[in-house]
């Protein structure tokens, strides 16, 4: 029952917080817009003035640009693939009931708590590392050569390290998702003669779609910016520069601002258009 | 097509026997009703016959063949659940549809037997709508529909009717009876209702914690309840019991009198005692008679014309034939 009266007060009331957010959003974005503008190079003579569009055509045309959307494409196309379907399997086998059910779903939530930073050193220099990494020890355990995984299949090293971090966040979303389906549909299923697998496609998949849709929205716009895990590992070397990363060394390792910020623009709107689109799919299935 | 006998059936989940030893015949073309309090192992039953729960041992035969260790989908018979588990996804069409595209039927006669299923129940223009946009009546048609087209050997029904508002449970009743006659299949149907058990039956179970209490046709175990148990729970209002003197009389522990078995007088009677409420439904009227001296209360029926109010003094004669005389382990003396 908002009256005219109370909806004022409640916009008054919310003023701060909005005025608050929207400063801390228009802000940096106004920055960035204004140096992505200009020459400003803080080591080389810093604010060197106006270049119109000059870094917008430089970031572009740079041999490295192409190769990084390539990369961030790879890695949360990756992601989302592995975490999805084996969030699926596994919320599907959390789902049964077994002993210890409890211990055991805190206990595949876990990696979710760890920091960025220190769960891609820990898969750098405690499995991967091709000395002492306890990957290295298997494959010699079976006579093979190992592999130096961060150099030699690099992409595939952070699309793991990165979907071992998410996987719990999706397995989550998905059980809870699949808890929530009513077992006499699987049962009439059943009596209506589906065998398990087309039980699985034709009652477990739809009940889940709304859940993988939003597990799929949320991790892209999280994937699209992950740094952590490339700053201490690679460190954008071999094939692994992503957009974000690109940006971060042609700020700070380039000392060029402007075409960071330039190359920041770009980021925007990518991640627009990719929200545009999830926006309107999860918006269908919301509303089914 | 549709004989199901059950044999030294059992199941029990880990330590608890829900279901003791029990054998049954359900015969073709019969409707049999299940009927019991909540939790007296009808619903489980039922489960054992569609297979969806293992029985723990004994043997269940449908038409002749051993059916035990048939899954679910191959014992040629269709369930009609209390949710009536719709899949929500899927149109009114494609739900009807289901089994027989699993069964990989080709799409000519699909579209038949939908289109012959839509048209029996009232279903043609909800064809292309999802479950979420029905009533729960039309749900309850497509659940059955959904049954129909597979043509099955019986039909189970498990509580269908408990979701259903008053006006339409009398409704579906009709129509489920309707559809026994049509189609002349055997049907079980489970429920905790004794006046759907009543009305649709040809044959009543009356269960309780897994036993078998009593099987017969509706007015048998209207008539002569086998025990306590079926006497009190079928029949509504419930049976008077009356112990003490008043039963010793007819040479019984306890004896039994229906509610519209007693006649009320304003001036003389055997028993006499004081009104407390009186429920008018119009055609009927219903007393609960206290301070009798036989029982806590008397339910009496009367002619909805009567009109005895709280605290009257009235009288009761019971019709001496149809007194019902049990022993002191609750059997029926005849």
């Amino acid at each position: 029952m908002a009256t005219q009266h109370s909806r004022s007060v409640a916009r008054l009331m919310m003023a701060p917080a909005v005025v608050l957010l929207l400063g801390w959003m228009l802000v940096p974005l106004t920055m960035t817009l204004y140096f992505s503008f200009k020459k400003y190079l803080p080591l080389r003579g810093g604010d060197l003035g106006w270049v119109g569009l000059d870094n917008y055509v430089r970031f572009v045309s740079s041999s490295s640009f192409w190769p990084a959307v390539q990369a961030t494409l790879v890695i949360v196309g990756g992601v989302l693939v592995i975490t999805v379907v084996l969030g699926i399997l596994l919320a599907m086998l959390l789902d049964q009931p077994m002993w210890g059910q409890g211990v055991v779903r805190i206990l595949v939530i876990a990696p979710f708590f760890v920091m960025p930073t220190v769960s891609a050193l820990v898969w750098k220099n405690m499995f991967m590392d091709p000395v002492n990494g306890l990957l290295a020890h298997l494959w010699r355990f079976f006579g093979a050569e190992p592999v130096s995984w961060l150099s030699e299949a690099s992409m595939t090293s952070i699309i793991m390290i990165v979907s071992w971090q998410w996987l719990p966040f999706a397995t989550l979303i998905l059980l809870t998702a699949i808890q929530s389906l009513d077992s006499e549909q699987l049962e009439a299923a059943e009596m209506d003669g589906a065998p398990v697998l087309k039980r699985f496609y034709h009652i477990i998949l739809p009940h889940l779609s709304r859940a993988i849709t939003i597990v799929i929205l949320i991790q892209t716009i999280f994937l699209l910016s992950i740094f952590a895990e490339i700053f201490v590992t690679t460190g954008g070397a071999f094939g692994t520069r992503t957009l974000t990363y690109l940006i971060f060394q042609r700020v700070l390792e380039s000392q060029n601002v402007g075409l960071g910020s330039a190359g920041g623009v770009y980021a925007i709107i990518l991640a627009n258009i990719v929200a545009i689109f999830l926006m309107r799919i999860v918006g269908k299935n919301l509303d089914a | 097509m549709g004989r199901i006998q059950l044999k030294s059936v059992t199941k029990s989940f880990g330590d608890v026997q829900v279901i003791p030893p029990l054998d049954l015949t359900i015969e073709d073309g019969e409707f049999t009703v299940f009927v019991g309090p909540s939790g007296c192992g009808k619903s489980t039953l039922l489960r054992l016959i569609a297979g969806l729960e293992d029985i723990t041992s004994g043997s269940i035969d449908i038409d002749g063949a051993d059916a035990t260790d048939v899954p679910p989908a191959k014992r040629g018979l269709a369930m009609v659940f209390q949710s009536y588990a719709l899949y929500p996804h899927m149109t009114v069409r494609k739900n009807i549809a289901f089994p027989l595209r699993m069964a990989k039927l080709d799409q000519a006669e699909i579209d038949k037997r939908v289109e012959g299923a839509a048209s029996v129940l009232n279903l043609t223009d909800y064809l292309d709508r999802r479950p979420g946009q029905l009533s729960g009546g039309q749900r309850q048609r497509v659940a059955i529909g959904r049954a129909i087209v597979r043509e099955p050997a019986a039909f189970l029904f498990d509580e269908p009717l408990s979701n259903l508002d008053a006006a339409l449970r009398v409704g579906m009743r009709l129509e489920i009876s309707e559809l026994h006659e049509r189609l002349a299949t055997t049907m079980i149907y489970v429920t905790h209702d004794q006046v759907e058990a009543m009305t649709m039956a040809d044959k009543i179970v009356v269960l309780q914690a897994g036993v078998i209490e009593q099987v017969g046709s509706p007015l048998e175990l209207y008539r002569t309840p086998r025990n306590l148990f079926v006497a009190g729970f079928i029949g509504s209002p419930k049976m008077n019991f009356i112990e003490g003197d008043e039963a010793a009389k007819h040479g019984a522990q306890t004896i039994g009198i229906r509610p519209e078995h007693i006649t009320v007088s304003e001036t003389e009677g055997d028993w006499s005692g004081v009104v407390s409420v009186s429920e008018h439904l119009g055609s009927d009227t219903f007393f609960h008679v206290h301070e009798t001296g036989l029982a806590d209360t008397i339910t009496v029926r009367a002619d909805g014309e009567v009109g005895f109010r709280h605290g009257d003094r009235i009288h009761l004669t019971p019709r001496a034939d149809v007194i019902h005389r049990f022993d002191a382990k609750g059997l029926r003396i005849e």
